[in-house]
């Protein structure tokens, strides 16, 4: 027997406003001072009305289309409600039957695997529905056993969330940690979430079972998990990893299937110590949140026009940002997914040196390698980053020029790094000449100096050249080295070529 | 005895504070002593903050001698119904729930009130979070009909409309959210106004069924009511439900007279149930008006017959989410004992809440509940439609429709209280206004044949309130029902 793995994600994103859903309470991330960004509003005090966040909606809007969701010409706000201490008014404002975005999707790239042989696959994760909602508060519980007050942070409650629901379209747990790094990717490229998951920025529940496949070619489904409050991609694959071991021991053991008796939908936890999953609600009866249209608010309209112009002004999404570099710039794939992958304005900084060097391969080597290996040790991020991007630009130039070798680059690289360093001031495109000028790192185009350092050479080197005589081509690059340490500068395609000629004129 | 300065119009009120001839000082004084003369008997109020009234007047009096600006109110006291927030004054809505709670902010209504220069006199009692038409509902005591103590005087706001019957203040402000202002007005033999839904800012007003709930003023006259609602009117920010449109001058244009006016007169108003003296009082009225040359035509609100089931369904589903957020968790009323959270939950709202808010929560949590709604909520929601679409034919044929306030005149304390149906019956006719979102206002128009007050009420279409005031001031102008003064008064 074997089993597909069905999965589906709700991952709730904090959008990214300076201000709460429904009040002028600030969303700044401040566990140290609780309940000081409150209001009436977002405690809930007897009287306080909602007024909806204009600003927090078009960033809402903004990640609906980039999940190329449908806009609802007319949305509205419903109270869910339901008793918790961390929701002061005993019910949460969100959208129930008439969300503001609907049917998109998100394609998500999974790489080849080597080790498995498993090829490339890519697939569409269907968006079923972006709603909006406010964010509940932060329950304290104390935890030194005894038995201390609980506490209640409200500084959280009313942050704008989008919650966004995926059809059962995901197939593996890596599909599933892989779609969640694409929607980071995404949000943060939209510049509408921080997507910060120790901060709580990016929330995922993540819905499991097996469809397990009958001899006679029919499947039966295992009973539904729902895995609660996953706070990092890495434990969103474990968690699904151990439940689909789970589910697939236990189908084995007891044959349930979902809908029999003992086959109801169930809610767990995550616990990562253990690398294991836990009950959280054994028998899921349908919750009733007796959801009603919220009588405080007033239905938002959307016109097409307005769409329109929140997606003029929305950035270029990565996947299509990956594409067009790969065709536009003449990258590997590989190298287009570095550099996409690392951010929005990593990807502004790689086509800033573009800009200047007109050389997307070349630019592209040395961002994925040098910048991104200077960044890391600096523990930087790109816009900290010393090397501005038309500094790097005119210095590839200058490769590309002939004026100097790579090797010669990356010596100036390196001496305008460590001058920023001492100095913590941005290098300028002139202190490049200045330092090829001072250590004489120019190409040297004097045809006499390198002939007369090839005669001195070659006169010292009578083992070097029978060797290349006797077939070992590697012994000539011994030779140019010499050559190139000589003249310091020198092309070493022209003075390898010379010495070539010069060998066979001996 | 009541005090000379309490028995005068607000009109002459105003004109002797801008006079000079008259300071706040003083006047608050009056209606302070008005209070502690008669509301040890009434109970019209649960708070009252002496210090901090006369502090008020104080500094209009100072701004006034200083010369400075002040608002059309300066000087003016006004009690306020406890269901709206006032920074740094107890806000329970007459319950034990919120028994010590002290709001941090002002209702945009109180903030207006201030803003007009008025002296904020004291906190109305009222039928607890504003659920029930006698005042019995009070958590802490009834309130009683001025003109017959042993009577109700209707509810919820029943403070507030006593306060200015008794003359213990010239203004108040209450809520009408399925007539309750305009049934004690009635009641009570003042004039109360229930305006627009979105005419005026329901920030702050602690709330019962946010789509019907709506402040207004009750005053002597209908020139009392006009500058009160003038200075409250208004869109606010805070509120996504108030609506953008300028506020007339009412006050201005009250006492013109409206030419050829068209009166609608309901038929299902005058229906069984109708309390003959009561009816007999309405017609008298309808001839005033026929006699000051308005036409009178018959129209049909054919589903007002449903209006009190639809508006039991949707305020109680709407206050059974609005109430949820008194859980003893962050303020209100926490029960002593318990072991869990659940029990928390339900010791603290058990001990918290009175039997008719927690009848009406039930009632709103089943008919939200999952297979449920759609037969109730869902169904009185297109109910509700239908009945604005009666007021909206009504309203192509005539400008105002009248009728009575209440089936009958007031009843006796305890007369319905193991009785919530037929409690519910006696909004029958002011409930639809609600639910229509109409401006609705109720005037005295005559008394029963043991004194008590009848009320006459008057509607019109959505943002009509100037034609309202204007309908009802030519009326006013005609009689002297409005003058009249409770026996305990004299």
């Amino acid at each position: 027997m074997s089993y597909d793995v069905i999965i589906g994600l709700e991952v709730h994103v904090q959008l990214q406003t300076q201000t709460k859903i429904f009040c002028g309470c600030s969303t700044m991330f401040n566990p140290d001072h609780p309940n000081v960004q409150t209001c009436p509003v977002c405690l809930g005090l007897p009287g306080a009305l909602p007024v909806l966040n204009g600003h927090g909606f078009r960033l809402a809007v903004k990640t609906a289309l980039g999940l190329n969701c449908q806009i609802a010409p007319y949305t509205k706000w419903d109270r869910k409600q339901y008793f918790y201490p961390d929701l002061p008014k005993g019910y949460q404002i969100s959208q129930f039957d008439l969300p503001f975005s609907h049917d998109g999707h998100v394609d998500v790239e999974i790489a080849a695997d080597a080790k498995s042989g498993k090829a490339a696959s890519s697939r569409r994760v269907r968006i079923l529905r972006a709603h909006m909602e406010e964010d509940a508060g932060k329950n304290m519980h104390d935890e030194s056993g005894h038995g201390r007050d609980s506490k209640v942070d409200l500084n959280r409650a009313g942050t704008p969330l989008v919650e966004i629901v995926t059809e059962p379209d995901l197939r593996s747990s890596e599909e599933a940690r892989r779609f969640l790094e694409e929607l980071k990717l995404l949000l943060t490229y939209l510049d509408v979430s921080d997507c910060n998951m120790q901060e709580g920025s990016l929330r995922c529940d993540a819905n499991v079972n097996l469809h397990v496949h009958q001899p006679d070619g029919s499947k039966v489904a295992t009973p539904i998990v729902e895995v609660k409050n996953l706070n990092s991609f890495r434990f969103t694959e474990q968690a699904i990893e151990h439940e689909i071991a789970r589910q697939w021991k236990w189908f084995q053991e007891t044959g349930i299937k979902l809908g029999d008796k003992g086959g109801y939908k169930s809610t767990r936890g995550y616990n990562p110590d253990r690398g294991e999953t836990y009950i959280l609600r054994e028998k899921e009866e349908a919750a009733d949140y007796r959801y009603f249209p919220d009588p405080d608010l007033v239905p938002v309209l959307m016109s097409e026009s307005q769409v329109a112009e929140i997606r003029r002004e929305m950035p270029e999404a990565p996947a299509l940002r990956r594409t067009r570099f790969e065709s536009e710039y003449q990258l590997t794939g590989y190298d287009a997914a570095v550099i996409i992958d690392q951010g929005r304005e990593f990807a502004d900084y790689f086509e800033g040196v573009v800009k200047s060097c007109k050389d997307g391969k070349q630019a592209a080597n040395w961002i994925t390698q040098d910048v991104l290996r200077e960044i890391k040790q600096r523990e930087q991020t790109i816009a900290e980053f010393a090397v501005r991007p038309e500094v790097l630009g005119a210095l590839l130039d200058r490769i590309n020029q002939k004026q100097i070798t790579i090797k010669s680059a990356r010596e100036v690289f390196g001496e305008l790094l460590s001058e920023s360093d001492e100095q913590s001031a941005a290098p300028s495109v002139s202190r490049i000449d200045e330092i090829v000028a001072a250590k004489g790192l120019g190409i040297v185009e004097d045809a006499g100096a390198i002939d007369a350092a090839i005669a001195a050479v070659l006169g010292r080197s009578a083992k070097a050249i029978a060797d290349f005589r006797g077939g070992n081509e590697k012994a000539i690059g011994a030779l140019i080295g010499q050559v190139m340490k000589a003249v310091k500068g020198a092309d070493p395609q022209t003075v390898k070529e010379k010495i070539i000629a010069a060998m066979s004129q001996l | 005895m009541l005090s000379p300065i309490a028995s005068l119009s607000l009109s002459t009120l105003i004109e002797k504070l801008q006079s000079a001839e008259l300071r706040s000082v003083d006047l608050t004084t009056a209606f302070m002593d008005s209070i502690a003369d008669h509301d040890a008997r009434l109970g019209a109020f649960v708070h009252l903050d002496r210090d901090v009234a006369l502090q008020q007047a104080a500094d209009v009096d100072a701004k006034r001698d200083a010369g400075e600006s002040q608002g059309p109110l300066a000087g003016i006291p006004v009690a306020v119904k406890d269901v709206l927030c006032m920074k740094g004054q107890p806000a329970t809505c007459a319950s034990r729930m919120l028994k010590g709670f002290v709001p941090p902010y002002d209702a945009t209504v109180i903030a207006k009130l201030k803003q007009a220069g008025a002296v904020v006199i004291g906190r109305t009692n009222m039928d607890e979070f504003a659920m029930g038409s006698s005042g019995e509902n009070s958590a802490f005591h009834p309130t009683r009909n001025p003109w017959d103590t042993e009577r109700i005087p209707g509810g919820s706001s029943s403070g507030s409309a006593v306060a200015v019957a008794a003359r213990m203040a010239p203004l108040s402000l209450g809520s009408d959210t399925g007539g309750s202002i305009r049934q004690p007005a009635g009641l009570c033999g003042i004039v109360g106004m229930k305006p627009t839904y979105g005419r005026v800012s329901r920030y702050g007003l602690i709330a019962y069924a946010s789509s019907l709930d709506q402040v207004g003023p009750f005053a002597t006259d209908v020139t009392g009511a006009a500058l009160l609602l003038e200075a409250i009117a208004g869109h606010d920010p805070l509120d996504s439900t108030s609506v953008n449109k300028p506020v007339p001058e009412y006050s201005k244009t009250v006492d013109h007279p409206l030419a050829g006016l068209k009166i609608g007169v309901p038929v299902e108003h005058f229906a069984e149930g109708l309390a003959p003296d009561v009816e007999k009082a309405v017609r008298a009225a309808l001839e005033v008006y026929k006699s000051l040359g308005a036409e009178l035509k018959e129209v049909h609100l054919p589903h007002s017959k449903y209006a009190v089931a639809t508006y039991y369904l949707i305020a109680t589903s709407e206050a059974s989410s609005n109430l949820a957020r008194y859980d003893g968790v962050h303020y209100g009323h926490r029960a002593e004992k318990f072991d869990s959270l659940g029990e928390m939950y339900e010791a603290s709202r058990g001990e918290g809440f009175g039997d008719e808010v927690k009848r009406r929560i039930m009632l709103g949590v089943f008919a939200l509940s999952a297979g449920y709604a759609d037969k109730y909520y869902t169904k009185a929601l297109q109910v509700r439609r239908l009945i604005r679409g009666d007021f909206d034919s009504a309203f192509r044929e005539v400008d105002v429709i009248a009728g009575p306030v209440t089936p009958t005149a007031a009843f006796k304390l305890g007369e319905k209280t193991s009785d919530p149906l037929s409690m519910y019956l006696s909004d029958i006719y002011t409930i639809s206004a609600n639910l229509a979102g109409l401006p609705g206002m109720s005037i005295p128009c005559g008394f029963t044949a043991e004194g008590l007050p009848i009320g006459l009420q008057l509607q019109a279409a959505p943002f009509e309130e100037e034609r309202l005031f204007r309908a009802a001031r030519m009326y006013e102008r005609e009689t002297d029902w409005h003058t009249r003064l409770p026996p305990m008064a004299h």
